[in-house]
């Protein structure tokens, strides 16, 4: 892991720069009011129910709950992989994509917007921008490589599906446009997965890249995994939960690639985990989830000093702290996580909730409020 | 780091590469398993002898007649008349014709007598297809009419049954392997796709095969064979009946191939796969299908007999091969009526090979079933 950052410069020389605009502000991804049902056969499970946030590029939002809070079918949707029962049933997915290599109908090359859930699920559309534009790992690092294949393979099926190597530039260097491009070969893809496999620190991996998945760590097949993601340039990483099938030593490591990764290409990075520490170091911006409910939106400072959302201040009274013995009994949420198919009246949480207003939380649907700068929550106790 | 090694033997730096890869981990443990290297060895020899070379180890050449007709297998002597013990020799055959019985007999003539070589010069052939030769593995050096040998006797025209027995393993062993091969091809593909797109498609495929293996063998057989015309070469009518029995072979294949698709596709590499954009193609037959592969070859392998035993069965019913083509099928033909028993038994000669067909191919599926999951702990 010696100076990550200079084979990424080489390998990152022949691509098309002008791709990445300079202004990291840009909206990338942008969700507005989501639904995701399952009609299964005790009635419908509301997976996700009117989410709204957006991702800029090179940021990162960390997106937070309990296990089943809908925080993975949130991520499955964006790439339209939402598992069979379930449906998108309303909202949109705004994608702003920036098309790097030329349009097969010629058209210019400028931010195109596409709404993700009117695409076909199946269409050529979606498998380019899977893998190529938005790439994801998984939880279980374990089970995400194909047993029979080996690093190699699995980064070669990538690189070669959706990278391009320019063939034929236009214009000074100024104004260059490439207007041609090449699939890479085999031997460049090689290439390609071997720095992959060092930059995201594996030793040897000259060796390491015809290793089979049984051969690897959980944190070296969670590396290569990160590194399949990235060697495709993405712009957007949805990393659903992806140390917590490691040990603290490895997941902190991991997490150091991820961040230094994110930093030299610029890259968004959609972080789901139920753990609140990792949250606090990568994130930028926090959604907080509770039955398939956005609770409270904020940016990462705010939220864990200032939490407005009583579920969020109770979830950040849970953590065990160190520090002097105090005797004190850890804090944690009163109740239990409630039946999907029964959700409560009014405000989901309000039988748990420790600020609960009789008559008021379980009757009213509370709104989306906005609490601060770049603050929200969904809370009746900031409406009047 | 900090441990210190003991000085190596191994020269450093080329230690020797064991690999790693699934078909490595596969023969490792395969080799440890004595009875199915036992039946990998023989089945091997098995094709060597009877699909390759046959025209090699006959004596004769298939359709070569003579006026031996049904002449009982010749005893290879190594003690001759006089109790003189002397290298491998036969004594010469002569006809004669009981008039009472009107039986025709054959006599031994203990005055003729010829020695038996090895690599001895008889009829022509082409060794693989390709090499013209005459040399025979073993025979007599005797001219044809005179005397012949026959190990396992001789055909009502007179053949060298030991002949007809290794050129009919040719094709009951390919009509295996080929059908065999056309079912993988045809269950694999068909029991992935109905695995991993379920609804409409699976529902289609899974009642397609019900009806198939609802639907009665003998008739749909009978009504298959009729449909092939009758002026077809004997070749094509070979390969006709072999698509046949693959077709109707590949159902329990597909269902087994889709069941293990369904748990498979719920794994998290083929959620990966999809993830980086890969086509449904590409993830049913590159991610999807290698891990059905230690099943599916375990069940082909194990399958295989079957195939030729259908061979065998249909062609005695007279719904498969039928001659001048010579397969293990048709000489049983021949050696199943009570007169054969009771007069030429020696026609019986065909069933050892067939046993020891399926008894090599069953070992061998054994071992591979232990070999192909190296990842189990056993």
């Amino acid at each position: 892991m010696e100076n990550p950052s200079q084979p990424a410069a080489t390998a990152t020389a022949d691509q098309p720069t002008d791709a990445r605009p300079a202004d990291a502000q840009q909206t990338l991804i942008e969700v507005r009011d989501l639904k995701v049902e399952f009609n299964i056969r005790g009635g419908v499970v509301k997976a996700v129910d009117g989410l709204t946030f957006d991702i800029k590029r090179g940021q990162t939002v960390g997106i937070i709950g309990e296990s089943g809070c809908g925080k993975s079918v949130t991520a499955r949707a964006i790439l339209r992989m939402v598992p069979k029962p379930g449906k998108i049933t309303g909202g949109e997915i705004l994608y702003y994509r920036y098309s790097r290599y030329p349009r097969k109908d010629g058209k210019s090359q400028d931010i195109e917007v596409i709404d993700m859930t009117k695409l076909d699920p199946d269409g050529e559309l979606v498998r380019q921008i899977r893998g190529g534009e938005i790439a994801m790992i998984f939880q279980e690092p374990m089970s995400s490589l194909t047993p029979v294949y080996t690093a190699g393979t699995h980064l070669n099926e990538a690189i070669t599906l959706h990278r391009l190597i320019p063939l034929k530039r236009l214009g000074d260097q100024m104004v260059e446009k490439i207007v041609e491009y090449r699939r890479v070969t085999k031997e460049e893809a090689r290439e390609i997965a071997i720095q992959m496999l060092r930059r995201v620190g594996i030793p040897k991996p000259e060796q390491r890249v015809d290793s089979y998945p049984h051969q690897l760590s959980g944190g070296q097949r969670q590396r290569v995994m990160i590194a399949i993601a990235l060697s495709t340039e993405p712009y957007m990483l949805i990393a659903d939960e992806p140390t917590t099938a490691l040990d603290v030593s490895i997941e902190a490591q991991i997490l150091d690639i991820m961040r230094e990764l994110q930093q030299t290409a610029n890259m968004a990075i959609m972080f789901i985990t139920h753990n609140l520490g990792v949250i606090a170091s990568m994130a930028d911006e926090i959604v907080v989830m509770y039955m398939g409910k956005q609770v409270e939106r904020a940016k990462v400072v705010d939220l864990f000093y200032n939490p407005k959302h009583p579920y969020t201040q109770a979830l950040l009274q849970s953590v065990p702290k160190l520090g002097p013995k105090t005797g004190a009994r850890l804090a944690s949420i009163e109740g239990m996580v409630p039946d999907p198919l029964h959700l409560p009246s009014g405000c989901v949480f309000h039988p748990r909730c420790p600020a609960f207003m009789p008559g008021k939380c379980d009757k009213l649907i509370p709104q989306w409020n906005k609490v601060g700068e770049n603050h929200w929550a969904r809370c009746l106790l900031y409406e009047e | 780091m900090a441990v210190a090694t003991a000085p190596s033997a191994l020269p450093l730096g080329k230690k020797k590469e064991v690999g790693q890869s699934y078909w490595d981990l596969v023969w490792y443990r395969f080799k440890k398993n004595k009875l199915g290297v036992i039946g990998a060895v023989l089945l091997v020899a098995l094709y060597v002898s009877f699909v390759a070379i046959p025209e090699f180890i006959a004596p004769y050449q298939l359709e070569n007649r003579s006026n031996f007709v049904e002449a009982p297998p010749t005893a290879i002597r190594l003690v001759d008349a006089n109790g003189q013990f002397q290298a491998p020799f036969i004594y010469g055959l002569d006809r004669k014709v009981d008039t009472v019985k009107r039986l025709r007999t054959w006599q031994v003539n203990t005055d003729r007598k010829y020695p038996v070589r090895l690599f001895v010069q008889g009829d022509e052939y082409r060794l693989l297809g390709l090499v013209s030769t005459n040399i025979h593995l073993f025979g007599i050096e005797a001219d044809q009419k005179e005397q012949r040998i026959f190990i396992m006797g001789a055909d009502a025209l007179g053949r060298d049954y030991f002949t007809r027995i290794m050129y009919g393993g040719r094709l009951s062993l390919m009509i295996g392997l080929i059908g065999q091969f056309l079912t993988l091809a045809l269950g694999a593909t068909l029991g992935v796709i109905s695995g991993y797109y379920g609804g409409a498609v699976d529902m289609f495929v899974q009642r397609f095969t019900e009806f198939l293996a609802a639907f009665p063998n003998i008739p749909l057989f009978m009504a298959l064979s009729a449909a092939i015309p009758a002026f077809w070469s004997p070749i094509a009518v070979y390969f006709m009946l072999t698509i046949i029995l693959a077709f109707l072979g590949w159902g329990g294949l597909a269902r087994q191939v889709r069941g293990l698709i369904l748990s498979l596709r719920e794994r998290e590499y083929a959620l990966a796969a999809k993830s980086f954009g890969a086509k449904d193609r590409r993830i049913m037959f590159r991610h999807l299908l290698p891990g059905t592969m230690s099943h599916v070859i375990v069940i082909a392998t194990l399958s295989i007999p079957g195939m030729i035993l259908a061979e065998t069965a249909l062609s005695w019913l007279g719904l498969g091969l039928r001659p001048p083509l010579t397969s293990w099928g048709t000489l049983l033909q021949d050696a199943a009526t009570v007169r054969a028993i009771r007069f030429v038994p020696w026609l019986l000669w065909v069933v050892p090979p067939i046993l020891l067909t399926i008894l090599t191919y069953n070992l061998l599926g054994d071992g591979l079933r232990d070999a192909l999951d190296p990842y189990s702990s056993r």
